[in-house]
């Protein structure tokens, strides 16, 4: 019984293990897989529309509601104390901290991770991804490199927009609209928010959250078991997986970076 | 002295390969002789497409040998794999074409990523191709446009662009209309003759594969049940190709996939 059920156990660490080396040799292929810049750069600018540009418009609202909600609830608690003038920083820190970088990734892994997933799923599923082999197109550096490279391009930016977008967000709620001073709002802001330690580590964060999500996306669709269902199974895996990722290492990267 | 010109494109020896538990070959052999038309058949699900793929390198065997011009492909590395693989060319059975792109574009894609050649040539090389398989006016098309006879016509355009030293051809007449059905057999003849290329052909079309392959293999039960040339195996005497050559259902040969008596089955298990 226990000899089964430790043997069983021990089955399934080593499928991980498995399953974790094979994405990582992928992985390794698709980041020194860029066959030529001639060839490699028109896939790489195609995959950031399809990834990137085509995420524009759900990044940008939703860093302006998530700004303008952030700036009503501080504002309730912070007018309280008489400190409604440290809304800037307030709003500033949270979204260049946590939520620009965190919110970004569960939004791209949603959007973009889903897609690829489904993407390459369905390209397996049809052959697709066979025939590029026979033809001795090696579809890691063909389909996989430009998309990772891609995702890994697009999401920082993606955050910075969230986080900017989101701040003007904050800025119409608290002071357009409940009347802080203006100038107090940006110049507090500016000196409470440190440019290595808050947006460079926002920034590090959202690299890391790249890498990962995009990687959970295109390691799922290679390796979606090429049906109807098993592809389904493999977009939800991505989503789910990869937003677990994000809230774990964002924990981890915070204990490393803002606690000292 | 000279060195003796291999005869044969493809020399498989003493191949076993198991899907699980389920053996699909047990020490097969087979050659596949040098600008000839070979064609493979036997009963669905037997394991051609299978073969195919192991030519190919994408699964490898458990064990034997699969030599491709020299080459033993089980035993390559990656990238010498990729580079064997530019000398052939495989129309999969599904047609496989890629979906985001028009079916000039597919027809294409081979020419531009393994040549530098100027567009203007690709444009040429192209229409060709398209217009030996009747699709020259489809050039425009996106594959989800097409019926499943011209998916299949279109990949078979872009398997033959680059002109390469095998082509591996499975089930190329399925869902053809008598007339591409001729017209695909004669430019699978006209291709095999003039570029001096090794075809490989899959096909359930006895009276199609008849007339164009200079050799016959018929597969069944994991090994090989006949081989010959077209009118060799017409006049074979064994009962299980003769089975397979005139369509009969009932015979050596079993029609179905293996499962438990019929009606012990139905009746829920009793005897
Ligand atoms: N990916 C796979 N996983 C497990 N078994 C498979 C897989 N692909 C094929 N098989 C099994 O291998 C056997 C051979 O399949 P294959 O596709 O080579 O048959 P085939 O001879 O090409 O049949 P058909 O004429 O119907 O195309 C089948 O019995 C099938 O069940
Ligand atoms: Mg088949």
């Amino acid at each position: 019984m226990i000899l089964n059920m430790l043997q069983s156990i021990g089955a399934g660490v080593f499928d991980r293990i498995g399953g974790v080396g094979r994405a990582s040799i992928m992985l390794f292929g698709a980041l020194f897989g860029i066959p030529s810049i001639r060839k490699g750069f028109p896939l790489f600018v195609r995959q950031i529309y399809v990834v990137g540009v085509q995420s524009l418009t759900i990044i940008m609202v939703s860093g302006l509601f998530i700004g303008m909600v952030l700036a009503l609830q501080g504002y309730t608690v912070l007018v309280d104390y008489g400190a409604e003038d440290s809304l800037g920083p307030m709003v500033g820190l949270s979204l260049l901290r946590e939520l620009g970088p965190v919110v970004t990734g569960l939004l791209f892994a949603g959007r973009a991770g889903s897609a690829l997933t489904a993407e390459i799923g369905l390209m397996k599923s049809t052959e697709q991804l066979s025939s590029m082999e026979m033809m001795a197109i090696d579809p890691l550096r063909r389909v996989i490199a430009p998309r990772f490279w891609a995702g890994l391009f697009c999401m920082p930016l993606l955050a910075i927009i969230f986080s900017t977008i989101g701040i003007l967000g904050g800025h119409l709620v608290g002071v357009e609209w409940l009347g802080i001073d203006g100038g107090n709002f940006w110049s507090i802001m500016q000196s409470k928010v440190d440019l290595v330690d808050d947006v460079f580590n926002g920034v590090i964060k959202s690299i890391v959250f790249a890498i990962v999500v995009t990687w959970i996306s295109l390691y799922k669709g290679y390796n979606a078991v090429p049906t109807a269902d098993g592809i389904s199974k493999a977009t939800t895996d991505t989503v789910v997986q990869a937003s677990l990722a994000i809230l774990g290492l964002d924990f981890v990267l915070t204990v490393f970076m803002f606690s000292s | 002295m000279p060195e003796p010109i291999p005869q044969y494109s493809v020399e498989i020896e003493q191949l076993s390969f198991s899907r699980g538990d389920r053996p699909i070959y047990t020490d097969i052999n087979m050659r596949f002789p040098k600008g000839k038309v070979t064609a493979i058949m036997g009963p669905s699900g037997i394991g051609k497409t299978t073969l195919l793929r192991l030519i190919g390198g994408q699964i490898k065997p458990d064990s034997g040998s699969i030599v491709f011009r020299g080459h033993n492909i089980p035993t390559l590395g990656r990238k010498k794999l990729y580079q064997v693989r530019q000398d052939m060319s495989m129309l999969f059975q599904s047609g496989a074409l890629f979906t985001d792109m028009s079916v000039f574009d597919n027809v294409a894609f081979a020419i531009r990523e393994h040549t530098k050649l100027p567009e203007d040539i690709i444009r040429t090389m192209v229409l060709l191709k398209l217009e030996a398989v009747g699709l020259r006016g489809a050039r425009d098309l996106m594959p989800h446009e097409l019926s499943g006879g011209m998916a299949r016509r279109a990949a078979l355009a872009r398997a033959i662009a680059l002109d390469p030293k095998l082509i591996m051809y499975d089930e190329p007449f399925a869902g053809q209309d008598p007339i591409s059905m001729g017209v695909i057999v004669r430019l699978i003849k006209q291709l095999n003759d003039s570029l001096g290329l090794t075809s490989i052909v899959v096909s359930h079309d006895v009276p199609e594969v008849m007339s164009i392959a200079d050799f016959v293999y018929i597969i069944a039960d994991q090994r090989v049940i006949g081989k010959g040339t077209p009118q060799e195996l017409l006049d074979h005497e064994s009962p299980l190709v003769q089975q397979f050559m005139q369509g009969l259902p009932d015979g050596p040969v079993p029609f179905h996939f293996k499962a438990e008596d019929y009606h012990c089955e139905l009746l829920g298990g009793v005897k």
